[in-house]
């Protein structure tokens, strides 16, 4: 990239490079809007680059019916969004739903998401949910040639939930941003933004960049830039760690959360979850423990190599649903943060993009705001 | 927490490693040394000790700079070390912990200190043609004599450039091998340019000496000898058949069932690289070392380096640097004073110098080509377990990618069994290049245990006492 | 292909896909593949290209083998022992073991 420097003069400045800003980029770039993508440099947190890629639905939305509408919309519209992709950039995401398992481990396992997802169902007030429960018996049909442990019971399965290459994602999106007269800046870290006349500047390590609205898109960046601007919003880091293998031949049909095999062969192990700060190097330990439910789940994984080992921090609210806010103190900037920003690229592309471009919001926004975690607080 | 086993744990056993590992045990410190090779030696005196005692035939072929290093590996055996060989170390941790796996159990070994002593590998060679069968490393011929007393049969071209390059053809020649031709990317230039390092490197004239008896004996043995060639390339479909390359403005192209290539040796930085150290970017010869300070401390208090990991200074100034690393671990940890240190010390430093002193001349001597560097044929691999081109490498920095790890994740180069250590350096230099940027400003991959593969069930069956994660699964999802 | 400058180490017997092979006492599987034939030793699991082993020392897994069952194993970081049975891999591993 050319040291392409400000003066620049933009509709829309979208801060962060990551799965949100360019996704959210493209359906602005459709409305014929002049966009640009303020990103950092290459040794820097990037949850795009650290994630699980599922494109999941079972389980998300607990408390919050909205969310679980919000992700049904972007399973739904995947399979045109990627085809879409690849029809221009020639890049195959690799996204399949071929439902999703959910394999549990004792009946205690069982009985505790057998009240998890039925909670999230009765909060639909009787709305179909697509998420079924299987005993042992159909979860081995569904996987043939899979030998499960001898302490899977059954799991829960969703016809909706599938996945895609989350890296050939970014590589896609990057991609169609620049062929539709999109400008990326890397090494751009934005410092502040500031107001100028009836635009805003938005003061990078490179120079300034003018545009009319600015998206904040920084997944752990909101955390400093926010709270200036009026959207002070309490995102946490979550450290999650991930094992991969060697390839292998395809052996699993479907996604089964805690492990996917890519297109490529390798299979994907996952996932933990620990408070750790801002830290994301590994923790031996957690590696041990996702290594030991993966060889109970399936033994047959314990041939495999793993050859490589990563954690990455998932970007949480506290009610770990996502936000969507545009600013009262300063009208025209938003921030858009969510945990599961592969699942919702599609929706963000092509609903959520309009909000920004001048649309109404879609009903599920209501949810989506900053006001709720101050009754969170109070609560 | 009870306290670590052991006051040092070294990590590779050649000759960096086998002299910390005296020099420690001689003031009373508790050693552990661990090597992935089933018998010390490190690279160049890998097997020597076997050659010694059962195959004395290749140890006249093979010099006596090789048999000098039976010295430092009888003293090993003979010692109080813990060896455990056959060991890779796969993960450290800045705390000095450390673990290995013999490729059964995984284990954990506790350390005050860790002395890495992990060394160098060639610098890989990407040009057309070299991921067929037939093409290996010069150093990979040389192993294969040392621990198997093999090889190739049938026509060999030897092609790059470094000090290596000629000994081991030497070698190999002294062996019985037929050489079709040693084609140096080294010429006249490159010795104009080292000329001011010499006054240095005469402190270091036995290293020069040597190098001027190899070649002469090279020529006398009848070994035809080309300077100055470039665009290299193999030729053949399923495995070589031999080599083309441009001398003087003319092609010339030379049948070989065995292409041997070398461009000189670079530290492997993989560990260091996953402890997160700060590492310096080499202007002339082209590759990352880690920042050490005094003595082989880093930055971080437990970490220490030794040896040609540290930056490529050969195997006797790594040896040197062993002994004074052990020294001053020793300091740190109180089982000698600064006095003692400055009483064993000077012998080790005047080592050191007299040994690296020939570096100057060497480094400039042999620059990295830049063809080497930075692939002009965008068909060349480049990542050769993920069969990524200098082509898609450029593509992607067209995209944007800032650098190896967005660029990782884009094409998933670096993503394969190796862990990117054949294409770190590469992908770094076409970066740089496309971006007109120093690969010292394109930075390198991120590198993340493990090491080397190891099987799920090692991993599943350690025991860690961790006790406070747990998994997203199966509550919330991931 | 390779040979031995002297066939007079300790013989060891181990079997490359299925056949019956003299290596040599403190060889690596890898060097005895290379004695035995020339050519590719794996194909690769990303186009199928023909490969061999290139360093000898561990760091470029060219040299990927199954050895007594066990998928990717690194051929020139293991010695022969007598009995071993190697075979060169054709493409990705599958998951189970081979026994
Ligand atoms: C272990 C793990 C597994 C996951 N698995 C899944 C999954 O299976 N499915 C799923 O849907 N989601 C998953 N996620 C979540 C998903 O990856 C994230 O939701 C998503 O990446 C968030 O996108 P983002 O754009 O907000 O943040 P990021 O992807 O982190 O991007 C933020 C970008 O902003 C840039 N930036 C930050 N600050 C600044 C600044 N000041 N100026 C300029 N640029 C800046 C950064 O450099 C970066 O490029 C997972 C997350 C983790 C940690
Ligand atoms: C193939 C090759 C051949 C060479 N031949 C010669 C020669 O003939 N003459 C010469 O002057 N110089 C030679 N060199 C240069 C030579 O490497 C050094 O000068 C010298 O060996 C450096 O010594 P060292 O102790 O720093 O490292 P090394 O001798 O390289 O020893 C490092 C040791 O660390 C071990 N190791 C590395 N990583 C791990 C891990 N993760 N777990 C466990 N163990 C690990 C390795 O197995 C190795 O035994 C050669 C280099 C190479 C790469
Ligand atoms: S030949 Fe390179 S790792 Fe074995």
């Amino acid at each position: 990239m050319p040291d392409q420097t400000a003066p620049g003069n933009f509709d829309v400045a979208v801060i962060g490079g990551g799965m949100i800003g360019p996704a959210l980029s493209l359906g602005l770039l459709e409305r014929n809007l002049k966009v640009c993508i303020l990103d950092e440099g290459d040794d820097v947190l990037r949850v795009a680059r650290g994630n699980f890629g599922l494109v999941w639905f079972q389980g998300k939305g607990f408390g919050m019916p909205r969310y679980v509408e919000w992700t049904r919309r972007s399973a739904t519209l995947y399979p045109e969004f990627a085809a879409e992709l690849k029809e221009h950039t020639g890049v195959d995401v690799g996204h399949a739903n071929p439902g999703g398992l959910e394999l549990l481990l004792g009946e205690e396992e069982l009985a505790h998401r057998q009240r998890y997802i039925g909670q999230i169902y009765q909060q639909g007030g009787g709305k179909e949910y697509e998420v079924e429960f299987l005993d042992r018996k159909q979860v081995e049909e569904m996987l043939p040639g899979v030998g499960l442990g001898e302490d899977v019971v059954g799991a829960s399965y969703s016809p909706i939930d599938g996945h895609v290459n989350p890296l050939f994602l970014l590589r896609a999106m990057h991609t169609r941003f620049q062929q539709a007269g999109g400008t990326y800046l890397p090494h751009h870290r934005v410092s502040e933004v500031r107001k100028n006349g009836g635009a805003y500047d938005v003061v990078t390590e490179k120079g300034i960049v003018s545009a009319a609205k600015v998206v904040i898109a920084a997944g752990h960046g909101l955390r400093e830039l926010g709270p200036p601007l009026g959207l002070d919003i309490p995102i946490r880091p979550q450290r999650g760690h991930i094992l991969v293998t060697e390839r292998t031949k395809q052996i699993l049909p479907m996604p089964i959360s805690s492990f996917r095999q890519t297109v490529e062969g390798s299979i994907m192990l996952g996932v933990s979850a620990e408070e750790a700060g801002y830290d994301d190097t590994i923790n031996t330990g957690t590696v041990a423990k996702i290594a030991e439910r993966a060889a109970r789940t399936i033994p047959a994984l314990r041939h495999l190599n793993i050859v490589r080992t990563w954690a990455a921090l998932r970007v949480l609210t506290p009610d770990k649903c996502p936000v969507y806010a545009e600013s009262e103190t300063h009208p025209g900037i938003y921030a858009v943060a969510s945990h599961s920003g592969v699942t919702l690229a599609a929706v963000n592309a092509k609903v959520a993009s309009g909000w920004i471009a001048g649309d109404p919001a879609p009903e599920q926004f209501d949810a989506f705001g900053v006001e709720r975690f101050d009754a969170q607080k109070t609560a | 927490m009870s306290a670590p086993a052991y006051d040092i744990a070294i990590i590779g056993a050649g000759p960096a490693g086998m002299a910390a590992a005296h020099e420690a045990v001689n003031v009373g410190l508790k050693v552990v040394i661990i090597d992935e090779q089933a018998a010390p030696g490190g690279q160049i005196y890998r097997d020597v000790e076997r050659v010694a005692m059962e195959r004395r035939h290749d140890l006249d072929v093979l010099g006596a700079d090789y048999k000098y290093g039976y010295g430092l590996v009888d003293g090993l055996q003979a010692s109080s070390v813990t060896h455990l060989a056959g060991h890779t170390v796969w993960q450290i941790e800045r705390n000095g912990t450390v673990w290995c796996s013999d490729g059964k159990i995984a284990k954990q070994v506790d350390a005050k200190r860790v002395l890495l002593a992990t060394g160098a590998m060639e610098r890989p060679v990407p040009v057309p043609g070299w991921t067929l069968p037939g093409v290996m490393t010069a150093g990979a011929a040389q192993i294969l004599m040392k621990s198997a007393g093999m090889i190739p049969d049938g026509p060999i071209a030897i092609c790059g450039s470094g000090p290596l390059l000629l000994l081991i053809a030497d070698q190999l020649v002294r062996a019985g091998a037929k050489i079709a031709v040693v084609a140096e990317t080294t010429s006249f230039t490159d010795y104009l340019r080292a000329a001011p390092h010499l006054l240095r490197a005469l402190k270091g004239a036995d290293y020069l000496r040597k190098g001027i008896a190899m070649r002469r004996r090279l020529k006398t043995s009848g070994v035809r000898i080309v300077s100055g060639i470039s665009d290299l390339r193999i030729t053949g479909s399923d495995k070589a058949e031999g080599v083309s390359y441009r001398v003087g403005g003319s092609v010339k192209s030379f049948a070989a069932e065995t292409v041997l290539l070398h461009q000189g040796v670079v530290p492997n930085t993989q560990a260091t690289r996953q402890l997160r150290l700060e590492h310096i970017w080499h202007e002339q010869q082209h590759y990352w070392y880690p920042k050490t300070g005094q003595n082989g401390s880093t930055e971080a208090e437990a970490i220490y380096i030794a040896g040609d990991g540290a930056g490529i200074n050969g195997a006797r100034a790594a040896e040197a640097a062993g002994r004074l690393t052990a020294l001053e671990i020793a300091c740190s940890l109180g089982k000698i004073s600064r006095a003692d240190f400055d009483l064993k010390s000077p012998p080790w430093f005047s080592e050191l110098d007299h040994h690296q002193s020939v570096r100057p001349l060497l480094d400039a001597m042999f620059p990295p080509p830049k063809e080497i560097l930075n692939p002009p044929d965008d068909a060349t691999l480049v990542c050769r377990c993920e069969e990524i081109t200098a082509g898609d490498v450029r593509k992607a920095a067209k995209l944007g990618a800032p650098g190896p790890n967005q660029l990782k994740a884009f094409l998933r180069a670096g993503m394969g069994p190796c862990q990117g250590r054949m294409c770190g350096l590469t992908v770094t230099e076409v970066l740089a290049a496309a971006h007109g940027k120093s690969p010292a400003d394109i930075g390198a991959y991120r590198i993340r245990p493990p090491l080397k593969p190891l099987s799920l069930a090692e991993l599943a069956d350690m025991e860690t006492g961790d006790g406070d994660v747990t998994l997203a699964s199966p509550s919330s999802g991931p | 292909m390779l040979r031995r400058r002297h066939n007079d180490g300790k013989v060891v017997k181990i079997t490359i896909d299925g056949e019956a092979v003299d290596a040599r006492a403190g060889e690596s599987v890898a060097a005895a593949v290379l004695a035995h034939a020339s050519g590719a030793t794996r194909t690769t699991p990303v186009s199928g290209a023909p490969r061999a082993s290139y360093c000898m020392m561990g760091v470029c897994f060219e040299c990927l083998m199954e050895i007594d069952g066990e998928p990717n194993r690194q051929g020139c970081m293991v010695r022969v022992e007598e009995g071993m049975s190697v075979r060169r891999q054709q493409g990705a591993r599958d998951m189970e073991r081979a026994s």
